[in-house]
């Protein structure tokens, strides 16, 4: 700064409209955790008084405190299915991801695969997956393959469209600067388009991650009783037959717990992955 | 490496006979264009847009193949020998400044440890060689470009195709840009087809001025710029550089009539 300017280098004399903002920000930034937290006691004590005061029998709506108790009560049994239930998602997550970006670098790579192949996936992917599942159960003589079969038809659709979104999505002139160079297609796919992609890919992973646990949950209902019967699907069906709701509650919530987890797990991932050059990573603290 | 030898003295690099190129069957890019490349050549492309200068350049590089004519590459070099800068900097927002450099020798299986002194020197040639391990997104429009320059540069290409690169810069750190780049080019030795629509970067930089016209797009006349280098700002400010700029307006002008 070439002018010296009393009233700027006087530390009186403060932007009124900056420390607004920077306020505006502190604010901001307490309220991001505070907010959530106190909505979500809001909910329970509210949940709570509705079911005292109103003497709701706990077979029609426990209250948070009951649902808790169960939970805590029946924890051996539902953690048991927690993990029946985790190890189909994340074993159907894993097949998405190598079956999304195996069918994506094929795309890729040869346009006549792409366009004979490409319907097959759209067709999967828009047939409700509660339509297929009880053929799946007929033809798939082992349980878990099937539930796996299920949850990896729900998940892999959107790995597969974004990788190849991604893949395509190379910025022409380094597509050109690569031609120059002599590069090998191996070299282009390994050193261009699959970190281009790589973005788009992490997208498809987090879409991925909740629609495998759905995925996992629905094939376990449509197996049904007969089933290997361990899994949290099948723990609420079995307690909703014994009218016992508060277990219901108690599994519906370790399954939402657990998307959550899986939402978060990847978010983090995707973030740490992309934090040193994707403008999506780039605002602070997310 | 020393200047280069005077004009016509200079052995050539790279002929072009004749060359025609045509879009879709009935849109001609490029109308019997024919141009001798020497070595130390500071070839400028002048013209309006639609005049086929990007489309030279691309054949040149070989991104695309004449319709008619030919383009020889003479005295033993080949199309390996040539680097281009785009109008972007077209960097690997992925890699560091010094991947992003090392990427023409990485392609060509040299490993990082093979070539990092050649990488450095390169960086250090654009003025670069503290942002090693920036990502381009921490660096500014002008300092990107340098780093695609750098990229160009650390092969030690015979000839450097540069179309528009400084295009989408500002004035100041253009005129910057434009007096390194004649140093760097005085330093490696290359030779330089550079594509602009300024009459001021075309004489400031160039030996050679070949004026182009649009639809379809043709040569239409070469100036020679004999002003010795190095060229510095002075030059900028001298009754020759005015001369030579009104020179190659008039023959821009001409251009823009006859088409």
């Amino acid at each position: 700064m070439t002018v010296t300017d009393p009233t700027i280098s006087d530390p009186v004399m403060v932007d009124e409209e900056e420390t607004r903002r920077a306020r505006a920000r502190r604010i901001e930034r307490i309220a991001k955790w505070v907010l959530p937290v106190v909505m979500m006691g809001l909910t329970l004590l509210v949940w709570d008084r509705i079911v005292v005061w109103n003497e709701i029998p706990h077979y029609i709506l426990p209250g948070p405190r009951l649902v808790f108790a169960t939970l805590v009560e029946d924890w051996a049994m539902l953690f048991d299915a927690l993990l029946v239930t985790l190890q189909i998602t994340l074993m159907a997550l894993a097949v998405a991801v190598i079956g999304g970006v195996g069918l994506a670098v094929l795309f890729t790579q040869s346009r006549w695969i792409e366009m004979s192949f490409y319907p097959y996936a759209v067709i999967l992917q828009v047939t409700p997956v509660v339509s297929i599942a009880p053929l799946i159960f007929i033809y798939v003589e082992n349980r878990m393959a099937g539930l796996l079969i299920c949850a990896w038809i729900v998940a892999f659709f959107p790995v597969l469209a974004n990788t190849t979104l991604g893949l395509n999505s190379a910025d022409h002139n380094l597509r050109d600067l690569f031609r120059i160079y002599g590069a090998t297609r191996w070299q282009r796919l390994r050193f261009l388009q699959l970190p281009s992609a790589l973005p788009y890919f992490l997208g498809g992973l987090r879409i991925a991650g909740g629609l495998s646990l759905i995925g996992a949950v629905v094939a376990e209902y449509v197996a049904g009783t007969g089933g290997i019967g361990s899994g949290l699907a099948f723990r609420i069906l079995e307690a909703g037959y014994r009218l016992n709701i508060p277990r219901m509650f108690a599994a519906l919530f370790l399954i939402a717990a657990t998307g959550v987890v899986i939402f978060a797990g990847l978010s983090f991932l995707s973030h740490m992955l992309l934090r040193k050059w994707h403008e999506s990573a780039m605002q602070g603290s997310t | 490496m020393a200047a280069p030898a005077p004009l016509g003295q200079r052995s050539a690099l790279l002929d072009m006979r004749h060359v025609t190129k045509t879009f879709n069957g009935d849109v001609v890019a490029l109308h019997g264009m024919s141009l001798t490349v020497n070595e130390g050549d500071f070839i400028s492309l002048l013209g309006p847009s639609g005049c086929g200068k990007s489309t030279a350049l691309r054949l040149i590089a070989g991104l695309s193949h004449p319709s008619q004519g030919r383009i020889e590459w003479q005295g033993g070099a080949d199309d390996t020998d040539l680097a281009v800068v785009f109008q972007e900097p077209t960097l690997m927002p992925w890699a560091t400044v010094a991947q992003n450099v090392w990427l023409p020798f990485r392609l060509r299986g040299k490993s990082y440890e093979q070539v990092k002194d050649d990488v450095l020197e390169a960086l250090r040639l654009v003025g670069l060689e503290n942002f090693q391990r920036s990502y381009p997104r921490e660096l500014s429009g002008g300092m990107k470009m340098r780093v695609s320059i750098a990229r160009a540069l650390v092969t030690r290409p015979k000839l450097i195709l540069m179309d528009e690169p400084f295009a989408a810069l500002d004035e100041i750190t253009r005129h910057k840009l434009n007096n390194d780049l004649l140093e760097m080019k005085q330093k490696i030795g290359c030779t330089v087809i550079f594509v602009t629509h300024s009459v001021f970067e075309s004489v400031f930089l160039s030996d050679r001025i070949v004026v182009m016209a649009a639809r379809p797009g043709r040569v239409i006349e070469e100036l020679t710029v004999d002003a010795p280098y190095p060229r510095d700002e002075d030059f900028r400010t001298s009754a020759d550089y005015a001369g030579h700029c009104r020179a190659a307006s008039d023959a821009l002008h001409q251009a823009m009539e006859a088409a």
